[in-house]
């Protein structure tokens, strides 16, 4: 500490204190301020975590080795020691920044888009709620991501977990639709237990972690880890693979993923902060964190990453299938950590931070422009003549919409970019990360090369898909036809991420490197040391031509092909999709996300609800109740109180008792006549008594 | 046989025929005499233990202080027998007590100390000696001398009080 | 010399008669005359054991017997005037006021 005097490093936890502050003055008084001062409030509370993040970054920039900032002691037991400690390093400022950042702009954002979504759905009242929550979401994740040992990160693990799940059920007494229903709660329920088994995995990993190394604090934790790795090798390769469950369950990863699709009934712009920017990017964090013990195991770094390269495939599949334009963006979001997931879990700790950034720019972009396409959809609709304003009508159905470039221009230019990035087209953001995870990939483990390869095909494949069905030939209702722009306040958001779409490949720059070698003071990276083909070791400052172009032309491929389907002969109202006549069942599995809500039902809920009935019909009821309670205890009871009652208390205790008194009362009855008040009587006893004695002293 | 064995078995027979005429005379002024014909009967038996002092207290304080007492309680009260008084059938069961009693005592004192024709001590000079036996009263048994002393004034003051006449009292 | 023995035998009928004259006689007044008599019957042993061993403890305890033997006579003699005053009768078998 004594070299980092004139820093700010002591402000460090004023990046969870801040946005404290503002859901407690939001909690307060928030009712007085009304919804311009609660949204700035807000706004603000993030927007000074930023700046202390970028404080933080001015003094990592003098002082790159960081500084671990005390703020109180937490557990002290025995030998183990936990301290709320920050954790100020190049990849914790990193995280910080971007969910600052990223979080600033979607709180601006949220200003405009919860205070019409409060008014479509008539509930005004909780605008308050979703700024409080979304203050206490970044104060959870800063929690997370500044922790200095796995047990405070944990605690921030929880924390958004619990501000996922009540971001999801916000508008927990409807569906999407805002009829009144229990789909939401019910989507937050899964987000939150399907979390909680990966939360297992993870305190599994935790617990390992402290049995075999004593320690929970990072630096201790990863200087025990070769000392283990060489004396018990399968405790390493245990850790990573419950902390890869942990990893799931957060980022969504085979086979957990199955919450994210459904947390889609959040708001857009939780959708956009929590499930697309920041949260689900906690288990590529908390698997960079780890690096010196993932980079002891070759097993766990293969599992990892091949479960990732799955998910990433499957995920995009299945987005090519969907018609409802946030779950597109779910898909590829799963999509995408699985490259994020493949990248960390193959050792590739810097490209898969750098997609982690760029994804998060562009995807809160594609989630935001979202959201304001379907605003402008329920604005359109809210135009039209009344009579229809009873239909049951989804604004954020694909099939709906059409020609939008013309009513939206500004979403569809933001969308467009962030699209371009996101399909890694050359020069956008998503170009430069995806491109540095694949050739990572292509000399580590080739089959995931193929998987992320065919992933980012059909990424681009369904973003083009997107494009064309949402702004690009005619209104397939009447609601896309009157759609509006959104105001300014969520536009400008839309802009600066839009730039930071365009702009984010800079970051890492090859030849330049600037990530790389800012992560450096973090995370020790290591070459890969195995043999590379000969095309792989073109470099042109560590950007390989070949790779690039593969994916580059493929990406364009499939934009093309979507134009082909989609673009050229656009949908027509109450058409079907045009791939379903060609791939058939194929499509169908896709349109239904491969069964595997369904397949989860059969193999866990279903059998679970019979376990529980069981439980509750033949254990609880039939047995404990009708058996053991009432034949059992009851019975046996009475049985015992007639026992006592009758044989026992008549029979026994009372007949003594009656016979001790008429023992008393007979022989007290036969003495009082001894008592007749004659002298000479007494005078007699006495002198029997006086023979009696001389006899027994005669006899003796 | 000797003179002295002689008088013994006459005293002893006078001493029982006064007792038994005591248990049966119905008059009391006559139980009374025949009482104090045996307590002299029984000084004389003093005398011939070599206790002269006791001898004379049992005639002086027994024959003639207590037993005036009772003759002067007779007069006072004027009864001299309550009629039918003596019931014969009554006598079985102490009779036969009685009995038993007396060849019990008989036995016990006899059977235990050991039958001698005489006393072991022969020379009686000192016991006979009533200065001898006053110096052990009045210095080992002089606590229950005084004692006795403020028995008798007790005796004294509470036969006053039980006689007296309570002014305007039930008794 | 007569032996001890003698003294003791005769003491011994004389302490029955008194006892059986406490057991049947009514009148209060015989009653309390063999209450003495079995008192003399006992100091009788006490002096001729006095004798026996040569020693005056027998003969004081006589003594002493003798003066508790007067207060007892003028207290009881007083209760007997008194119950006498109350009942009109000194015959025991009237004094059961005290039965149970």
């Amino acid at each position: 500490m004594e070299t980092t005097s004139g820093l700010f490093f002591f402000l460090a936890p004023w990046i969870v204190f801040a946005p404290l502050v503002g859901l407690l003055i939001n909690l307060a008084i928030g009712q007085r301020l009304g919804e311009k001062g609660i949204g700035a409030v807000a706004a603000s509370a993030s927007g000074f975590a930023f700046v202390t993040a970028l404080l933080q970054l001015y003094s990592l920039s003098v002082h790159p080795e960081g500084a671990l900032v005390k703020v109180a002691e937490w557990i002290h037991i025995g030998n183990l020691a936990l301290d709320w400690t920050f954790r100020v390093d190049t990849l914790s400022v990193t995280m910080m920044l971007v969910v600052s950042g990223v979080g600033t702009l979607i709180h601006i954002y949220a200003i405009g888009y919860m205070h019409e979504d409060v008014r479509f759905k008539h509930d005004v009242p909780r605008y308050r709620r979703f700024f409080v929550f979304l203050n206490l979401f970044i104060a959870a994740m800063m929690i997370l991501i500044s922790g200095d040992s796995y047990m405070m990160l944990f605690v921030g693990w929880e924390g958004v977990g619990l501000c996922s799940f009540l971001l999801i059920g916000f508008w927990y007494d409807m569906d999407t639709l805002g009829r009144p229903s229990w789909a939401n709660s019910n989507a937050a329920k899964k987000a939150f237990i399907t979390n909680r088994v990966g939360d297992f995995g993870f305190l599994i990993a935790g617990f390992l972690m402290f049995w075999y190394m004593g320690s929970f604090q990072f630096d201790a934790v990863f200087a025990a880890a070769p000392e283990v790795a060489h004396a018990e090798p399968w405790v390493i390769t245990a850790i990573t693979i419950f902390m890869l469950v942990g990893v799931a369950g957060k980022s969504a990863q085979i086979p957990l993923y199955i919450w994210l699709p459904d947390a889609m009934a959040g708001p857009t712009p939780v959708s956009a902060l929590i499930h697309a920017a920041t949260m689900v990017t906690a288990g590529v964090y908390l698997v960079t964190r780890s690096w010196p013990i993932y980079g002891l195991t070759h097993d766990g770094q293969y599992i990892v990453s091949t479960i990732g390269a799955v998910t990433a495939l499957f995920a995009a599949t299945i987005a090519v299938g969907q018609y409802d334009i946030k779950k597109v963006l779910a898909y590829s979001t799963i999509s995408q950590l699985g490259f994020m997931v493949a990248a960390v879990g193959m050792g590739a700790f810097v490209a898969g931070m750098f997609h982690l950034i760029t994804h998060a720019f562009f995807k809160a972009l594609l989630f935001l422009s979202a959201g304001s396409v379907i605003l402008g959809m329920e604005r359109g609709h809210h135009h039209l003549p009344h009579g229809d304003h009873h239909e049951v009508f989804d604004p954020g159905d694909m099939r709906n919409m059409g020609g939008m470039r013309k009513t939206m221009p500004v979403t569809f230019w933001v969308y467009m970019i962030g699209t371009l990035a996101l399909a890694g087209i050359f020069p956008f953001a998503g170009f430069w990360s995806k491109d540095e995870i694949l050739l990572d990939a292509a000399k580590v483990f080739p089959h995931v090369y193929i998987m992320l390869a065919i992933a980012a095909f059909f990424t681009a494949f369904y973003m083009g898909r997107q494009i064309w069905m949402v702004f690009f030939g005619e209104a397939r209702h009447a609601a896309a036809e009157h759609a509006e722009e959104s105001p300014q306040v969520m536009t400008i958001p839309l802009m600066v991420l839009a730039a930071l779409s365009i702009l984010g490949g800079a970051l890492n720059l090859p030849g330049v490197h600037t990530l790389t070698h800012w992560l450096e003071h973090s995370v020790h990276l290591a070459e890969h040391e195995g043999e590379v083909a000969a095309w792989l070791q073109v470099s042109w400052g560590g950007l390989n031509p070949i790779v690039a172009l593969i994916s580059t032309v493929a990406a364009l491929l499939a934009i093309y092909l979507s134009w082909l389907l989609y673009g050229r002969n656009p949908l027509k109202a109450g058409q079907p999709d045009p791939l379903k006549k060609p791939l058939g069942p194929i499509f169908t599995g896709m349109e239904n996300k491969w069964f595997i809500d369904e397949a989860y039902w059969f193999v866990f809920v279903d059998r679970y609800v019979d376990l529980a009935n069981f439980l509750a019909q033949k254990v609880d009821w039939d047995f404990w109740h009708e058996w053991f309670h009432n034949s059992v205890i009851a019975r046996g009871f009475v049985g015992l109180t007639r026992f006592l009652a009758d044989p026992v208390d008549l029979g026994v205790v009372d007949r003594v008792s009656y016979w001790l008194s008429d023992l008393v009362k007979a022989s007290s009855e036969s003495l009082r006549k001894l008592q007749n008040g004659f002298v000479r009587s007494y005078a007699l006893s006495v002198l029997l008594g006086v023979v009696a004695i001389l006899g027994y002293l005669l006899f003796k | 046989m000797s003179g002295e064995i002689f008088l013994f078995l006459t005293l002893a027979l006078i001493a029982v025929l006064t007792a038994l005429g005591m248990l049966f005379s119905k008059n009391t002024v006559y139980a009374a005499l025949n009482l104090v014909i045996n307590f002299i009967t029984v000084a004389i038996f003093y005398l011939l233990l070599d206790a002269p002092f006791i001898s004379l207290a049992q005639v002086t304080v027994y024959a003639g202080a207590i037993m005036v007492l009772f003759l002067f309680v007779i007069m006072l009260l004027g009864i001299q027998q309550i009629s039918a008084e003596l019931n014969w059938r009554s006598l079985i069961l102490p009779g036969v007590l009685a009995a038993i009693l007396l060849v019990e005592g008989l036995y016990l004192m006899l059977a235990r100390t050991g039958a001698g024709l005489a006393f072991s001590v022969t020379t009686t000079a000192a016991l006979a000696n009533p200065s001898e036996m006053s110096k052990q009263l009045f210095s080992d048994y002089l606590l229950p001398f005084e004692a006795t002393s403020i028995l008798l004034l007790v005796a004294m003051v509470g036969a006053i009080v039980l006689t007296k006449k309570e002014k305007g009292g039930d008794a | 010399m007569v032996s001890v023995n003698y003294y003791l035998a005769l003491s011994a009928i004389l302490f029955t008669i008194g006892a059986l004259g406490v057991l049947i006689r009514r009148n209060a007044l015989v009653i309390f005359m063999s209450v003495e008599l079995m008192l003399n019957a006992a100091n009788l042993v006490f002096v001729a054991f006095a004798r026996e061993y040569g020693v005056f403890s027998g003969q004081i305890f006589v003594f002493f017997v003798m003066t508790v033997a007067a207060a007892e006579v003028a207290v009881g003699l007083a209760l007997i005037v008194t119950i006498f005053r109350s009942k009109q009768s000194i015959d025991v078998d009237e004094m059961n006021s005290l039965k149970g």
